[in-house]
């Protein structure tokens, strides 16, 4: 090839500038992408201080034996994929409710000001979210219990009872991705042709009509689009959230532990670098299957918007 | 916001009061402003508990409406303002350098990857896009950050982590392409070299597009603690929200502090308005930014909306 006028070197000569202001992101992925996926052989490894990355010895798939007998992988497996799935339902129908009632209500200036009041739980951090649980659960001063014990009921030990936090991690799901979803599905029905609406109107379709026959079938591809790729994402779990809603709080493992915390805690905590490893690897596995899967999918369905 | 809003069409008989209008209109306001009331009633709880007298929160609880009216938590916050001026000055410039590096990086990645004439696009725009396919996990990463990088407990393990972002790359890419060509075309015949027509032309016709992903990268480092959790153990490098994710879970550490540095003289601390009103001081610039970036935000989610 070399010798060919347009070969390989002759291309790197041309393109010199602009491979030159590749570099830094070439080297970016290189460094915190790519060396962590060949730090995966820790998984078959058994580490140690001394022997580090390279010299720790190689047992094969013990640590892997170990995360899965201790009865933890399904157990994190499951939570992370149930609650993915919770929030994939009841999210995309909440913002699908929300963008079109938003979309149907006339006063500008009332529409603005709900557009600003969704959106705002999106731009905290999870740390202030943590903080604002801790306003509404704490056993003795939280504003839940406040209300209870107003209406003469008994107050909740939220963050001692694990089959509470289903139901308030949902809700708080719900609660911050409610406006970033509204926008994008308002959006998506601010593009539907407006002859079909005039069409309708002209054949006397009322309004409910309207949102069923006209604007509910046109969001569909969006919505499909928008849950494939989020199921690609199901063993994905929301670190941020499950951490500074719950953590370290081992009574509520049960129910509230996912992988991507489990992987933190036996790292940081309990050192078992080699089992967090092969947990890790485990996940990694499993997201790159679910996405594939799922961009599979959307190809199928509509070529434009596949991934890849 | 605007560009959403004012797009919606004029198709709706909003002159006609039929009975489906007025139904719609009703459950369309009724459902919003409780959404609303939803989405905002958390931040008014931590504002009014971080204005309440610690004395009646200990009492009562936590109430929308405080009954004893107290500026106690805040002054104190402010009478010894170190830890959190230190926090904060962390943070914005944490912000300010992995704002600026980042964008500058992703655009340029951008630019390259959006030309049309440069053949390797495919094969770099894969070698980006794979790393969100698949990743090594948490634990590689962390290992290498510490023992081979060593930045453990260094600013730069809060800014080169979250540096770049192959989502923005895309948009971007996607933003730059949109640009016609003929406009660089004149450049390049008076001898201008990629870099120059990168950085003159190209960088001043994407400003829509930098300010939003701009502002979106700031948000990230703003609310970013996660890289603090793992890497920093230095008080005099925690960010602001790792510092109130601290004091939240350690009043007593907090005791100390105050009491070392004299702002308190016994352990008589108002803990729960304190952790409020912290909650407050770490999360009002966005608060008070918001109104004003919040439609940058809003353009961003319609690009990568229309994008999927």
């Amino acid at each position: 090839m070399k010798q060919n006028k347009y070969g390989f070197w002759y291309k790197v000569k041309k393109h010199r500038t602009l491979l030159l202001m590749l570099t830094p992101a070439v080297l970016f992925f290189l460094i915190f992408a790519y060396v962590p996926m060949a730090g995966i052989v820790l998984a078959f490894k058994q580490y140690n201080y001394s022997g580090g990355v390279f010299h720790s010895p190689w047992n094969g798939l013990d640590n892997f034996k170990f995360f899965f007998d201790s009865g933890d992988a399904w157990r994190v497996t499951r939570n992370t994929a149930l609650y993915n799935i919770a929030f994939i339902i009841v999210n995309n129908v909440l913002q699908i409710f929300a963008g079109i009632l938003l979309f149907e209500v006339a006063g500008k200036w009332f529409r603005k000001i709900t557009q600003t009041v969704l959106f705002l739980p999106y731009f905290i951090s999870w740390v202030v979210v943590g903080a604002i649980a801790y306003n509404l659960f704490n056993f003795d001063v939280g504003t839940l219990n406040v209300l209870l014990k107003g209406l003469g009921m008994q107050p909740v030990d939220i963050y001692n009872t694990a089959s509470y936090w289903p139901f308030i991690l949902v809700i708080v799901s719900a609660w911050k991705a409610l406006g970033y979803g509204t926008i994008m599905y308002l959006a998506a029905i601010t593009s539907i042709d407006t002859e079909m609406y005039e069409a309708a109107q002209i054949d006397g379709a009322n309004i409910f009509q309207r949102i069923m026959k006209i604007t509910i079938p046109n969001l569909i591809p969006t919505v499909i689009i928008l849950v494939l790729l989020a199921i690609g994402n199901i063993f994905r779990g929301d670190f941020g959230m499950f951490y500074n809603m719950v953590g370290n709080n081992g009574l509520l493992f049960s129910s509230t532990d996912v992988i991507d915390t489990f992987v933190f805690r036996s790292l940081t905590t309990s050192n078992e670098i080699g089992m967090s490893a092969a947990a890790g690897f485990y996940q990694s596995l499993l997201g790159f299957a679910t996405i594939m899967l799922a961009n599979y999918a959307v190809r199928k369905y509509d070529k434009d918007r596949a991934l890849f | 916001m605007s560009s959403t809003t004012a797009k919606i069409p004029a198709t709706k008989a909003r002159k006609r009061t039929n009975l489906d209008q007025l139904v719609l209109s009703l459950v369309g306001y009724i459902t919003l402003t409780l959404l609303a009331i939803f989405c905002i009633i958390p931040f008014l709880l931590v504002i009014s508990a971080s204005l309440s007298e610690e004395s009646s929160i200990i009492e009562k609880g936590f109430q929308l409406i405080p009954s004893t009216f107290s500026t106690e938590a805040y002054s104190l916050l402010f009478k010894y303002p170190a830890d959190m001026l230190r926090a904060y000055g962390v943070t914005i410039t944490v912000t300010v350098v992995g704002t600026a590096l980042g964008l500058f990086l992703t655009s340029m990645t951008a630019y390259v990857l959006s030309r049309r004439d440069f053949e390797w696009r495919g094969r770099f725009s894969f070698y980006f896009f794979f790393t969100t396919l698949f990743s090594g996990g948490l634990v590689p990463s962390y290992l290498l950050i510490i023992n081979f990088l060593h930045l453990k407990d260094t600013l730069l393990v809060l800014i080169l982590p979250m540096l770049l972002n192959v989502f923005y790359i895309i948009v971007m890419k996607s933003f730059m392409s949109s640009i016609p060509d003929a406009i660089t075309e004149s450049a390049k015949i008076d001898g201008a070299g990629d870099f120059r027509i990168f950085l003159q032309l190209i960088i001043p016709l994407s400003k829509p597009a930098l300010a939003t992903i701009g502002l979106f990268i700031a948000l990230a480092y703003w609310n970013d603690w996660y890289n603090a959790l793992l890497y920093i153990s230095k008080s005099e490098l925690m960010p602001l929200q790792y510092y109130l994710y601290k004091m939240l879970g350690n009043m007593d550490g907090m005791r100390k502090a105050m009491m070392a540095s004299g702002a308190v003289v016994n352990s008589d601390l108002p803990t729960e308005s304190l952790k409020m009103a912290m909650t407050i001081v770490a999360t009002g610039p966005i608060l008070f930014a918001y109104p004003f970036i919040q439609k940058y935000f809003v353009q961003g989610l319609t690009i990568g909306a229309v994008k999927g």
